[in-house]
């Protein structure tokens, strides 16, 4: 008994190990305040709120009823539910195509280029400094069937015209392509960066050895960059998976569900099925498991390769 | 590791308790205060961009109060009035007017949800009440129960372009009465030259299912069963719904090859003053005027081809649920005031020819035959700016169509019927039998739920 309380009188004066902690960065936590207080409010609250309404109905007048699995159940049930999920995997397919490729290749261009770099460069990031909506109905003239930019193109070169957006087989690959074009910029110059970090000595030694320009890409570019190319391929999965813009502002979903995306039929749910947010925030959630279980199998893959 | 946890959930329940706590509180649209005196929120005020009518709106509502010393009115001016993406917001937020407008197509669907007050008891307030009809008041009513005021409605014709039936060599004041004349009417405008479209079509966006609605009632087809759990659109009228537009678009080439997405692409196309003719209600045509840069001489409006039925259109107001009986009995005052009561607010046909709005679009059968309606029939003929006499075939062949509600889960089931409808007008192959067999499966699973 005696020992018990006078552990207990040490307890009390020796600080616990969260207050030597929190004292110890005192500091730093109150420049973290800021942050935190801002994720909070526009990241995790939502999140959790999501959450609670994917398990909830409501008419938002009265308190929301608790109907289970009902949401997930009507969300599974619909017949777009399917269709919605094929056509963002193909969406991330084949944005990660073009998007993953294109950028690296481009960076690699541009970081062998002696003239014109700077220049090139701002040419290059110039379609991120476009708010999305005018880079959107931009292409919505080029891909116009009629007088459409695009189909003058394919005219001059002989090419009979392509519907674009309203054929079944282009339409989604016509998405693809606002989207490539659209986040071009921002890839190119994180590559660009990695690559301008990779010492000169490397490809010299290479260049003496006799490596080409393809085996010098394969044997040195890619391995130094390897750490970028596996958080660029996590972060493009994240993002083109939730893609919106390009089907709610070209082709609403059409022709024939071909660009209905999960984040556009999340969005039906919520905006235009009389406001069904509880299914809305259900197929929010599915989509969010889907992202989390992705990430954090790249996390532990990539993890596992370090050395 | 694990103080980092602790804190990290702290801040959770932390930010989990605060914002649930806010939003469980909410702030009524209205204020009741001392002495009877009581202030309410109406939408629906024009907008700081048109000066004219924002102004007129103001000294209405200081009419208003003076008529009403104990209601103080504050108005809105969100543009449009209703919009299904920021309904449900405004009313998570306490952000909802005490007096919101509604179109007819959302009615059924805000009463089903307890969105909107039971004003079965403050009717009274609007005097002219018993003149509605009961088909008008159809969709603002459910189980005996009143829950809005209609303020217009309409239903759906033919809008022409009557310039382009001219160029066409077709007689702008004998407008196609047949689905076998609208077709042989739009071969001849597409034939005009390059870019003219006959007749334009939607097919996205869910205004293709919305047409493909009002173009299978006009037929005398069903979309759901009388019990509304299966769907009826796979029938002989929904058939010749896509079949006409299959020919249109491959066999006569004249409804263009473009898909048309979304409300605007069509009245796009339509102000444009190249396509001759669309579906749609008398709204269209200031629309077409006031937003797509058509010219108002140029439109005409048709009855609907072979019309047995129309799908309703229109708008009307409703009350906020959360409003207290003083603040619903100004609301509807409000609506008696501006909305519904002839010569004043909305249908002060005098001065809004002063101003210079259009004055004669078809679209007061409100009211039918009663005295209110003859009254606003008569001012409307007095005031008129519009040429009503392009609009007269649309008055003279519509008046005996009965109107039509839409159909239970009809958002879900326009956004089925798209399919159809894109299909249709963008693959040459398309088999009309299949998309309506399709879409009839995935309509019954949907319904199947409701």
């Amino acid at each position: 008994m005696l020992i018990a309380d006078a552990g207990t009188r040490r307890r009390a004066h020796v600080p616990s190990r969260l207050g030597r902690s929190i004292r110890r960065n005192l500091t730093a936590y109150g420049f973290l305040c800021a942050a935190l207080a801002c994720f909070a409010v526009f990241a995790w609250y939502p999140m959790v709120r999501t959450f609670i309404l994917s398990f909830q109905q409501t008419n938002l007048i009265d308190p929301p009823t608790w109907v289970g699995l009902d949401n997930f159940r009507t969300v599974v049930d619909d017949p777009a539910f399917g269709e919605a999920w094929l056509n963002t995997l193909e969406f991330t397919v084949l944005a990660l195509l073009c998007g993953y490729v294109v950028p690296f290749g481009i960076a690699i261009v541009l970081n062998e280029l002696r003239h014109a770099r700077a220049y090139l460069r701002f040419v290059v990031y110039l379609p991120v400094m476009l708010p999305p909506i005018v880079s959107v109905l931009m292409f919505r003239w080029f891909f116009d069937p009629g007088p459409g930019l695009f189909n003058q193109i394919l005219g001059v070169v002989g090419i009979p015209p392509l519907a674009w957006l309203d054929s079944t087989s282009t339409a989604l690959i016509s998405l693809v392509i606002v989207s490539t074009w659209m986040n071009l910029g921002s890839g190119t110059l994180i590559y660009l960066a990695a690559l301008q970090n990779i010492p000169g000595e490397l490809y010299e030694a290479a260049e003496l050895d006799g490596a080409g320009v393809w085996r010098r890409i394969r044997h040195v570019t890619i391995p130094q960059t390897k750490l970028i190319l596996l958080l660029m391929l996590m972060l493009q999965i994240v993002a083109t998976m939730q893609v919106f813009i390009e089907p709610f502002m070209l082709t609403l979903g059409g022709p024939e569900n071909a660009t209905l995306t999960v984040a556009y039929l999340m969005y039906q749910y919520a905006f235009v099925y009389g406001g069904n947010y509880g299914a809305g925030g259900a197929l929010g959630l599915m989509l969010m498991i889907v992202l989390l279980a992705f990430a954090a199998v790249q996390l532990r893959l990539n993890r596992q390769d370090r050395p | 590791m694990q103080s980092n946890r602790r804190a990290l959930a702290l801040l959770l329940i932390a930010g989990l308790a605060g914002p649930t706590a806010c939003g469980t509180s909410s702030t009524p649209a209205a204020k009741t205060t001392e002495a009877g005196k009581v202030t309410i929120k109406v939408s629906c005020q024009p907008a700081k961009s048109d000066p004219r009518n924002r102004k007129v709106w103001d000294d209405d509502v200081a009419a208003f109060q003076k008529l009403h010393p104990n209601v103080t009115v504050e108005s809105t001016d969100q543009q449009p009035c209703f919009d299904p993406k920021t309904f449900g917001p405004k009313l998570a937020g306490g952000q909802m007017e005490t007096v919101f407008r509604v179109p007819v197509t959302n009615t059924q669907d805000v009463i089903s949800k307890g969105q909107a007050l039971d004003i079965s008891g403050l009717t009274g307030e609007v005097k002219n009440f018993a003149d509605f009809s009961p088909a008008v008041m159809a969709p603002y009513s459910a189980g005996g129960k009143v829950y809005g005021i209609p303020t217009s409605t309409y239903s759906v014709g033919l809008v022409y372009n009557r310039k382009l039936f001219t160029q066409a060599g077709l007689d702008p004041n004998m407008p196609p009465k047949t689905w076998a004349e609208v077709r042989e009417a739009a071969k001849k405008i597409a034939g005009i030259g390059a870019g003219f479209v006959g007749y334009g079509e939607y097919s996205g966006g869910n205004t293709g299912g919305w047409h493909f609605n009002q173009a299978i009632y006009g037929r005398g087809g069903e979309m759901v069963t009388p019990d509304g759990k299966q769907a009826a659109f796979n029938s002989p009228e929904g058939k010749a719904v896509l079949q006409f537009l299959k020919d249109l678009r491959w066999s006569d080439n004249s409804t263009g090859t473009k898909l048309l997405v979304g409300w605007e692409s069509l009245m796009q196309a339509m102000g444009s003053g190249k396509t001759g003719m669309m579906l749609g209600a008398p709204d269209v045509v200031p629309d077409l005027v006031n937003k797509f840069g058509g010219q108002i001489a140029d439109y005409g409006i048709a009855p609907f081809p072979e019309a047995k039925a129309s799908l309703s259109g229109g708008e009307g107001f409703m009350i906020n649920p959360k409003a207290t009986p003083e603040e619903a009995k100004a609301g509807l005052q409000w609506v008696d005031f501006y909305w519904t009561t002839p010569g004043q607010g909305a249908f002060n046909y005098e001065r809004a020819k002063t101003i210079g709005n259009p004055v004669g679009l078809p679209n007061n059968s409100l009211f039918g035959d009663s005295p209110s309606g003859k009254k606003i029939a008569e001012l409307q003929k007095q005031h008129a700016t519009l040429p009503v006499e392009n609009f007269s075939p649309f008055v003279e062949g519509s008046a005996a169509v009965p109107p039509k509600l839409e159909p239970p889960k009809a958002q879900e089931l326009y956004a089925i019927l798209d399919v159809a409808m894109s299909a249709v007008l963008s693959r040459k192959d398309a088999d009309v039998d299949k998309l309506l067999t399709d879409a009839e499966s995935k309509a019954n699973a949907v319904l199947a739920k409701s």
